[in-house]
Parts: C-alpha cells; structure tokens; sequence
C-alpha cells in the first residue's frame, strides 16, 4: 500500500513506538485493508445488477489510466494533460484490429499496449526540452488534437470518422455461465491487478528509484549516473503503453468508438482522478477513478442545470479539507488504527 | 358450501371464456417493466453540460410538457415519470446512461435521446434489450432503418430528405441548372450530398454539378467560394455548419456575384449565421424549415402556436420562446404523448414501436401546418416535409407549397 509513499511527509505518529512493531502494525494494517479492497472488488459484482457491473468495469478502466499518469507525474514528475490521446490510441488500435483483422479481443490489448508505449516514448522526446506547466500545455495540445485527427478523412475507412466504430461485445470463454458484463469485469480487474503489480514493483526497483531521484532534483540524479532523459521518455512510454491497455478495455466494454468520446474533457477527469486519489499513491488510483465515474451522477441528481457547479464545488471541498486525497484519508485511518492498538 | 363454490367457479370461468372470446377488441392491460396501472416509465439522455449543452434546454422543455399532461390527469389514467439523464456529449457516457435507464431504472422506453454519436453508441444495445429508442434527437439519415433496427426511430427529417426537398425546388424552378455544391467533408456533408443527388435522380435531372469540399479544420473558405466563381455556376448550394455558412454568404456579397444561395437548416440562425455574413448579403438566400418561428407575426393567431405559448406561460416559464430547441422539444413530447395515448391499455415495447410505426397525418402544435407525421411498418422517418423560405429584411419568410422528401411534391 505504500508505493511511493515519499510523495509528502507522513504526519509523525503520536508517540514514539518502537519502530519495529510500528513498522510491523503498519504491514499489518495495510495487508488487512489490501485484502478487503480485493475481496470486496471480486466478490460484490456477484450480488448487483449488471449495469452496476458495468459501472465498476468503468471504474477499473480509469482507475487503470490514472495509475498510468500517476507513474508519470507523481514518480517521474512529469505532467499531463494528454492522456485522453493515448486513451484514444489504445481504443482505435482495439477497435479496428477487433472489427477489420478479427483479432481475438484480449491480443488486442498488448498490441494497444506496444503502439501507445511507441507513440508515449516519441512524444517523450520533445517533452524533454520542456518541464512544468510547459509540458502541461504540451500534452494539453495533443489532448486537443486527437479528436480532430481520428476525424481525418484519409484514415476514414478504417477510424469510421466522425461516425465511429461498434464494437461486438465478447461473451465469456469456455461456456462459461456468467454475463458478458461479468466476464469483462473479471477480465479487467485480473488486468489492472497485474498492472498494479508490476507499476508497484517497478517503482520499487533501481528503475523506479531512479525515476524518484530525476523527480526531486534532475541534477542531482544526474551527477549520480542517472540516464536522465531516456527515464524521462521511458516513464511516457510506460505510462502511455498502460493508458492504451485502459483504452483498449473501455473500447471493448462501452462497444463503441468516437472521437467524441475522447475529448480533452477526459485528460482532465483522469488528472482530476490522479489528484482526488493522492498524487503519486498508486492505491489511490482506484478512488480517484470512483471519483470521476460517480460523482457527476450524484452532482447531477443535486441539480440538472447546475451540474457543474454542484461537481466544482464539491471538488472544492475535497481540495480544501484534504488537499492530498485519498492518500491523506489513508494516513489518518491508519495513525487512528495505531494510537487504538498502543490504548 | 361445495355447490356454492362450484357455482361460483362455473360464474368465473363463464366470465373468462366470455372475456377471451370477445377477444382483444375487450381492452387488455399488457404491460413490460416500466409501464403499470398508474404510472409510465421514460427514460431519456440529454448533454446538460459539455459542448453540446445549448441543446439541454430541449429535455428541459420534454419535462415540462410531460409535467402539465401529469397535472392534467396524465395518459390514460396513468402519470409519466420523465427519468433525464446527462450524457454530456460523450458516447461512452450515453452507453452507462442508457443502461442505467434500461436495468436500473427499467423504463418502458428510451425517448429522444440527443446526438449522433451518443445515439450510434447506444444502438446495438438497446435493439439487443429489445428497448424502444424513439424519436432520437439527430439529423442523420441512417435511423430510418426497420428492418436491422426495429427498435430505433427517428423524428425530425433527416440530412437527406432536406437535401432531396432543395433538389425538387430546384428542378421546379430552375431546370438544367448548373449548381456548385459546397460541402464540408465529413457524415453531415456526404448525408446531404447524397440526399441531394438522390433528388435529382438520374443523370442529376439535367443539371451540371460541381462538387467543392472543405475541411472543418479549415480556418476559412474563401479560396473555395473564389474557385467557384470562376466556374460560373448559376446556383451555389451552402452544405455547412453556421460558422462556414457565414463565411461563405460573405464572400459571396464581397465577390460581387449574385448566384441563386441556399444554406441548410442548420445554419439559419440569424444571429450566427445572418447577421456574421451581412443582412445585405443575406437577402434572398433560401433554406426549409419545419418548425415554426415564435419571431414570426403569421403565427400570431396560429391556434398551435397559442396552445405553445400558453404552455410556456403557465407550465414553463423559464423557457425562452426564441430558443428552437423549446419549440422541438414541445413538438416531440406531444408526438411522445399521443403514442402512449395510441397504446391504450396495452403499454407493451412491442405495441409502442407498433403504434409509433402507425402515426399518421398528427401535427404537433409547433410544426409548420401542413406538415404531418407519417409513419409505416418500411417507414420510420416521421417528419419528411419542409416548406421553403427565403430572407428577406431581417427574418426568414416562408414561401411556396410544403414539399415532401418521399412522395411527388
């Protein structure tokens, strides 16, 4: 559960308890809420409606694309507001194999995967010239661009242009008895687990540490040996490799393709996903993407005409009262759980 | 005791085979999920927000007008519940919205959800559920398709049967023209352009055609109005978006050059169409129209017009009666109302893409009279007439017979 958990100073413990079985409660803590969450995400889609299914395949799915830009932003410390591109890459990419080639749909996934890494490690290139808000606005220019370019008239055979593309929805393998919408939901989540693995232990390994250190001083990093811009270009390439892996899945789960449905609008619901759920904390990941499904239902089930208010201003609380998200929600259940343990 | 209740069985299943043989003429209630004794389930999907959020006034006005039938006792007895959701423009949105609808909320219908893109998203699905998506609120010609997809419908008239209306005007009044067609490249402007030439039917009815396209990405068409000229056509027909229409009628004036104009439905706005390009530039430029203009002193005492604005005075005041999309709204939710009225008892999916497949000859209040909905078992394009009008001074004057895109005019 703590990744990357350098991101911001964990508030001091109340007291001083020896740090080895604080070290020990503190696994301890995280491997009991780690099991929970999994729990509850395989076993709660077996008593809702499926739509509610449908919904939480959703929720993966983004929560899938902001643990892409998390590992960009909060270990690389680059910033994007272009993730919708990749998204969109990795949506088409599945979309024509699945419809023209008749690609089995799960190869498409590794074949999103391939073109948007390609694709995310290029634009890398040029993102190196640029830092901050510059690189912002860099990607913020692709994010605005691609659904003009998916319109294109030259690619219009195969893109279906403004129109777009249905996709078939996949029934379950091998005969098995459960709904197309839970096949896809099991798919998914064993997907995003395995991504979440491995973004983990990347992080963790002389890769992810050397990500950390360009992250908090460049020169620094560099003076110790650090190949600074191909991690830089590497961590876009990664980052947008996932995002099209996320892209690929909502294609096959919402059955359908336009580039209506990858507007800028979407860059900023996963950066707002990556911020709710705590920057740089990859658990976080999963509220933040819960965030960006559900809360403008209930915003609009407050006002129809005032949605968007109602949205911004509830966002304006979360920014207010815990600036770092989720993570900083996990910070206080967990120094609760161990001032309650020392009583 | 025993007798007695074999008395009473023998009354009951008397009255059973006497109901069953009077057959269906003795009204049935049928219902499917969203339909009951007191109340009508229906579902529909509006951008309230998002790019496309000027359009959510018309599922504003579709409440209102299913509020007052409510108010006035509802249909049949029964109330309409009017479930609205907010796609905002966004096809994988629609796709959770509609589901939404259809398993969570289990309306008995999905009404006029809005947008192209959102309603292609939602298509395989909803004929799949076998849920009606009626009336869909979009311009595309591929709606009216029976037979793959029995459970869609449009309502107002499509790209094509405008374009085929402009083709008979022209083949009317101006036989053997030579007219250059200026369209944008994308589904919006190839639908006209086939509309169009399917109007002119074989050999384009005489006429010599010239075909200009441009891109939306394009900052301007001036190029393409100068290259135009110079082929020296006697019509130009303006297939575009308001902001290209503008362009267009403006170069055109600048130009010097008087050809016979006629722009689309879609960019006749007055404020962003007319006025951009100059009322001086404007004047005599032809479209069609099937909604009637609250602007316009003939409806004054137009009784449809009147029912409108009562309409809005006492059930809606917040609507803007400027605003087409009230008027649109109002039209389709009384189309909506008199299916349901049409159903009867009998409030089965099945039986309202029946009775929407059975309309004929019912004018809403805010179409232009003579205008009426027609539909058949092979036709589900319900609105396929217009009426010309051409700008004069600072509003559009209606002018000419109403034509219909199906039959002869």
């Amino acid at each position: 559960m703590s990744a990357v958990q350098d991101v911001i100073t964990t508030p001091a413990a109340a007291t001083a308890a020896a740090p080895v079985t604080r070290a020990r409660r503190l696994a301890r803590f995280n491997a009991t809420w780690t099991a929970i969450t999994l729990i509850a995400l395989i076993v709660a889609p077996l008593f809702v409606k499926n739509f509610v299914v449908f919904q939480m395949t959703m929720v993966l799915i983004y929560a899938l694309a902001v643990l892409a830009l998390n590992i960009l932003t909060g270990a690389s410390g680059q910033f994007s507001l272009g993730h919708s591109a990749f998204f969109a890459i990795g949506a088409y990419t599945s979309g024509i194999l699945m419809e023209f080639a008749g690609v089995n749909y799960i190869l498409t996934l590794p074949v999103a995967a391939l073109i948007c890494f390609i694709v995310g490690f290029l634009f890398g290139f040029p993102a190196l010239r640029l830092s901050g808000i510059y690189l912002a606005l860099a990607t913020f220019a692709l994010a605005v661009a691609m659904p003009q370019l998916l319109k294109i008239g030259a690619f219009e055979h195969w893109t279906g242009g403004v129109q777009g593309l249905v996709i078939t929805k996949p029934d379950a393998p091998f005969g098995l008895p459960i709904s197309q919408d839970m096949w896809l939901y099991y798919l998914t989540l064993a997907i995003t687990l395995l991504i979440y693995v491995a973004a983990v232990n990347l992080l963790r390994s002389r890769s992810g540490r050397a990500l950390m250190a360009i992250r908090d001083n460049q020169i620094a990093a560099s003076a110790m040996g650090v190949d600074v811009s191909l991690y830089k270009t590497l961590a876009f390439g990664i980052s947008a490799g996932i995002t099209g892996v996320a892209g690929g899945l909502g294609a096959i789960a919402v059955q359908f393709v336009a580039p209506d449905g990858y507007t800028f609008q979407l860059a900023i619901a996963l950066f707002l996903g990556m911020v709710v759920g705590g920057v740089g904390w990859l658990p976080g990941s999963l509220a933040g993407a819960a965030f960006i499904v559900f809360v403008p239902n209930i915003a609009e089930s407050v006002s129809k005409g005032l949605s968007g208010a109602v949205f911004g201003v509830l966002l304006l609380f979360i920014i207010f009262l815990v600036p770092h998200g989720a993570r900083q929600f996990a910070i206080i259940l967990q120094n609760q759980f161990l001032k309650f343990k020392k009583t | 005791m025993r007798r007695r209740l074999n008395y009473g069985f023998a009354a009951l299943s008397a009255a059973a085979i006497a109901l069953a043989t009077t057959g269906s003429a003795l009204a049935q209630k049928k219902y499917d999920s969203g339909a009951s004794d007191t109340e009508i389930k229906i579902g529909n999907i509006m951008p309230y927000s998002g790019p496309a959020s000027a359009y959510g006034v018309i599922g504003k006005t579709e409440a209102a007008y299913f509020k007052m039938i409510n108010d006035k006792g509802g249909v049949n007895g029964r109330k309409i519940n009017f479930i609205t959701y907010d796609d905002g423009y966004s096809p994988p949105k629609a796709v959770e919205q509609a589901r939404k609808l259809v398993e969570s909320d289990e309306v008995l219908v999905v009404f006029n959800p809005l947008g192209t893109p959102s309603n292609t998203a939602i298509q395989k699905y909803m004929n799949a559920k076998k849920v009606p998506q009626l009336f869909v609120a979009t311009g595309a010609s591929k709606w009216n398709d029976p037979k793959n997809f029995p459970w869609t419908m449009g309502w107002q008239p499509s790209y094509q049967a405008e374009a085929i209306i402009y083709a008979k005007y022209l083949l009317k009044e101006k036989p053997k023209a030579k007219v250059a067609i200026l369209y944008q490249n994308d589904d919006f402007g190839k639908d006209y352009l086939v509309g169009f030439k399917k109007g002119l039917g074989a050999n384009n009815g005489g006429m010599t055609l010239i075909e200009e396209s441009y891109e939306v990405t394009e900052p301007s068409i001036d190029s393409h109005i100068v290259k135009l000229k110079s082929l020296n056509p006697d019509v130009l027909l303006h297939i575009s978006t308001p902001k290209f229409a503008a362009q267009g009628i403006k170069k055109v004036g600048e130009l010097g050059w008087k050809p016979l104009q006629i722009v689309t439905n879609v960019s006749i706005s007055v404020g962003a169409v007319m006025r951009p390009a100059g009322i001086e530039n404007s004047q005599g430029v032809l479209s069609a129209s099937y909604i009637k203009d609250a602007l316009d002193p003939q409806w004054d005492n137009d009784p449809g017009m009147k029912k409108f604005l009562d309409f809005l005075e006492k059930h809606y005041p917040e609507g803007n009666k400027v605003d087409g999309s009230t008027l649109f709204g109002y039209g389709v939710a009384q189309t909506m109302v008199k299916v349901l009225e049409m159903c009867g008892d009998n409030l089965t999916r099945e039986n309202i893409m029946k009775q929407a497949a059975s309309l004929k000859d019912f004018a809403p209040d805010t179409l232009i009279p003579g205008i009426k909905l027609s539909t058949s078992a092979t036709d589900f394009a319900p609105i396929s007439q217009l009426q010309m009008s051409r700008f004069k001074g600072e509003k559009w004057e209606l002018f000419g017979d109403i034509i219909d895109a199906e039959g002869g005019s």
